[in-house]
């Protein structure tokens, strides 16, 4: 675990300066995905996705599954298409002209990208919370409530109050803003803004949570708190969380893939993989020794 | 030697200066010592620069100066000379000068013997006084160019100065455009003052009957002047209102169009196109308002049974809304497309549909910028002329009937300046009154669309 803190911010900007080397030696050695691609009990299962932005190969054949109640995160380094995949899942890239995505995704059985599958039900299903907090220019109150509006989830008023303070103590933010709950969500600090986005997610009660870097704003306290959160909501969600910390991805999920330069390197149990990884650049990547 | 010549003449030294001066630095640079590290020097073209503005600038300063005095000086000998020869011209001595020199060379023959010597004469001086101005110009100028050549130095702060040369043409390009700006609103702003002297403030804001036809004889009925402006504002804001009916939703739901739900390649072709809108003159939107649309509405309001006139708000309202749309689609296309796009995927994301998005996260968040549209397309619609001249009318009714014909105040400070006035009448200055508070209306507008625009801009830096 000692030679996990290692992997600091340093030595990621150092694999991605040699970024050239590495990708010699990808070409060299990546075949397959080493390791369990597949999974018991899948939530989501995707096969042989590829995603073109334009001319951009930037996921290519990848297959993963995702599985029920459990937090599967990804990690890899920066541009390796984590969040491209990620937004894939919630059909997200759709509104990107030139994105192309091909491939099977599956949610519970379902072709997500079905011709009969409705984005935007699909979206209420597979909840999202985005790389940069996102607040809508409204108050703490409306934005939480935004969702569980427009799906008409609640019957009245005092339900809908219930509502919004539930997911805000979740997301561990209503301490601090039960008393100014009209303010403008925008007035938040970062922080505050990506807990308040995340209980404006989990308020409509997602099936799946996906989650891209949800604590890169946030300070340790905080960052403890959301990973509380997290374990607390796999019991009843399936959790996708993209993540630059090698902690957190340790501390939080169960399951771990490793992506590099759009491809799927090696994914499999969490405790495996850091602490007996089988491929050679998930080791380099988790032991911050590349290059 | 002509004007243009004189004009080359100063270029050509200017720029032969600019070569000199440049050179001789360049030559200074040379010569001297070569120091190990390399340093940053001045460009010898600044050097040029400097040496040919010193050329350039005291002469043409001269030269208007000359220009100011000369005419002046030429009336002053003339008048000697009148003097001297004992010629009697009667009392309007300017008038006579000016006919003086209006006689055509040609037409010299036909001229009484005693104007044609003056006529000689005034020839004579004309001729003495440009040739000085020449070699007076040139002269300076040349002084000038020979005198900074010679002080030019290695040492001279060239950078500097053309900085600061630079610096004071910007100046005085910018003064020029505020003092004319000033000097209008001064001006408006005096005569009104004289138009008060004449018709009470009160009479003038709240007065509920206008006819500006003053008597011209004391005895004359009928033609008393009444100059209560209330009809003139209530017409001018029942079209504004009539246009901005037809603008907004037009405009804002373009502008959603185009900034959610058109290809790209369709906003580039259509932008365009919308914002063409804008750029046809008025006088075309008046005679489509005049000959199309309001016989249109006249037809359409009498078959099912409504009395139209032929010129009507209504027309002129519809004709104004077309034209100020682009102000509305283009600023709100402006601001909805600078909503960030992670409020859209925010939104999306929970799974609310576009429209719900756009009608509950964008417009909200855009509405700022939106109203800042409106409100200057309503300043827009507020100083309109040529549709309402053409297609509503000049009686000024006080209704807020669309389909009666009605005024605007824009429309009666045409009509009040135009043809032979004195200006000096109530008649007359009405019109500077009215232009006042016009003026101060859309001062309003726009300070207030600035304020939003302003405020909303701080929210997304
Ligand atoms: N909207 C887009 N248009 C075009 N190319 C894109 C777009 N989004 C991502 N890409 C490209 O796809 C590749 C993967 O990007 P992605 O955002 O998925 O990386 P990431 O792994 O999430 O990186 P990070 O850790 O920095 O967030 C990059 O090469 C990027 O340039
Ligand atoms: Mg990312």
């Amino acid at each position: 675990m000692n030679e996990l803190m290692m992997a600091s911010p340093m030595a990621r900007a150092k694999s991605e300066l040699t970024g050239n080397q590495v990708n010699v030696s990808l070409a060299a050695t990546f075949e397959h995905t080493v390791g369990t691609p597949c999974c018991d009990n899948p939530k989501i299962q995707t096969k042989n996705v590829d995603v073109f932005y334009a001319e951009n190969h930037a996921i290519q054949d990848v297959s993963l599954d995702m599985g029920a109640n459990e937090v599967t995160a990804l990690i890899g380094p920066s541009g390796c298409g984590k969040s491209t995949y990620l937004r894939c899942l919630n059909r997200m890239n759709d509104s990107i002209d030139i994105c192309k995505v091909s491939g099977d995704f599956i949610l519970d059985g379902e072709d997500i990208y079905a011709k009969s599958q409705d984005p935007v039900l699909l979206r209420a299903r597979v909840g999202m919370v985005f790389q940069k907090p996102n607040p809508f220019p409204k108050s703490i109150y409306d934005n939480v409530a935004y969702g569980l509006r427009i799906h008409g989830l609640t019957q009245n008023k005092a339900e809908l109050d219930d509502m919004v303070e539930d997911s805000l103590r979740k997301a561990g933010l209503f301490e601090e803003v039960k008393d100014r709950l009209n303010a403008a969500g925008t007035s938040l600090s970062g922080g505050q803004q990506q807990r308040l986005c995340i209980a404006r997610t989990i308020a409509i009660q997602p099936e799946v949570i996906l989650m891209d870097e949800p604590a890169s704003a946030l300070d340790p306290i905080a960052t403890a708190k959301t990973e509380e959160l997290i374990a607390e909501l796999k019991e009843n969600f399936t959790i996708v969380i993209v993540t630059h910390s090698m902690q957190q991805a340790a501390r939080v999920s169960q399951r771990t893939a490793y992506f590099h330069m759009g491809r799927l390197i090696e994914v499999g149990e969490t405790d495996q993989i850091f602490t007996n990884p089988q491929h050679e650049l998930t080791e380099k990547y988790i032991t911050g020794r590349f290059g | 030697m002509s004007l243009i010549t004189l004009i080359f003449l100063l270029l050509v030294l200017a720029m032969f200066t600019y070569f000199i001066g440049k050179q001789k630095i360049y030559a200074q640079y040379q010569a001297q010592p070569k120091s190990p590290g390399r340093r940053i020097l001045t460009l010898p073209k600044y050097f040029g620069y400097v040496a040919a503005m010193w050329s350039l600038f005291p002469a043409l300063l001269v030269w208007m100066l000359i220009e100011l005095i000369e005419a002046p000086l030429i009336n002053h000998q003339i008048t000697n000379y009148l003097a001297s020869q004992q010629i009697e011209v009667g009392e309007n001595l300017s008038l006579y000068l000016n006919e003086i020199k209006n006689i055509e060379a040609s037409h010299l023959a036909d001229i009484e013997p005693i104007k044609q010597a003056i006529y000689h004469r005034y020839t004579q001086l004309n001729t003495l006084a440009n040739n000085s101005k020449n070699v007076i110009v040139m002269a300076i100028a040349l002084l000038m160019s020979i005198y900074i050549l010679k002080r030019i130095k290695v040492d001279t702060a060239a950078r500097k100065i053309f900085e600061k040369i630079i610096e004071l043409i910007l100046l005085m390009a910018a003064s020029i455009a505020i003092m004319t700006t000033i000097g209008i609103v001064l001006s408006v702003l005096f005569e009104s003052v004289r138009f008060f002297g004449e018709v009470p403030v009160m009479q003038f804001m709240f007065g509920l009957e206008w006819s500006p036809q003053t008597a011209i004889r004391a005895d004359q009925v009928g033609s008393s002047a009444a100059f209560g402006a209330v009809p003139l504002f209530l017409g001018t804001l029942l079209i504004s209102f009539i246009a901005l009916l037809v603008a907004v939703p037009l405009g804002l739901f373009s502008a959603i169009y185009l900034s959610e739900y058109a290809s790209v390649k369709f906003r580039t072709v259509a932008k365009p196109i919308l914002e063409i809108l804008a750029g046809i003159p008025t006088v075309v939107y008046g005679f489509f308002a005049a000959l199309t649309v309001a016989p249109f509405i006249r037809n359409l309001g009498e078959s099912i049974g409504l009395s139209v006139a032929s010129e009507s708000a209504l027309a002129a309202g519809l004709v104004m809304g077309i034209m100020i749309i682009p102000f509305v689609s283009s600023l709100a296309d402006d601001v909805l497309s600078a909503v960030p796009k992670t409020m859209r995927e925010g939104s999306l994301g929970l799974g609310a549909t576009q429209s719900e998005t756009i009608t509950k996260v964008l417009l909200p968040a855009a509405l700022p910028g939106i109203v800042g549209g409106v409100l200057l397309a309503a300043s827009r619609a507020i100083g309109e002329t040529m549709i309402v001249v053409m297609a509503a009318g000049l009686a000024a009714n006080l209704t807020v009937n669309p389909l009666a014909a009605v005024t605007t105040v824009t429309v009666q400070i045409v009509t009040l300046l135009t043809g032979d006035q004195e200006f000096d009448s109530a008649k007359t200055l009405a019109a500077f009154a009215l232009g006042l508070m016009l003026f101060l209306t859309t001062l309003v507008l726009n300070m207030i669309a600035l304020y939003v625009v302003r405020k909303y801009r701080e929210q997304y830096e």
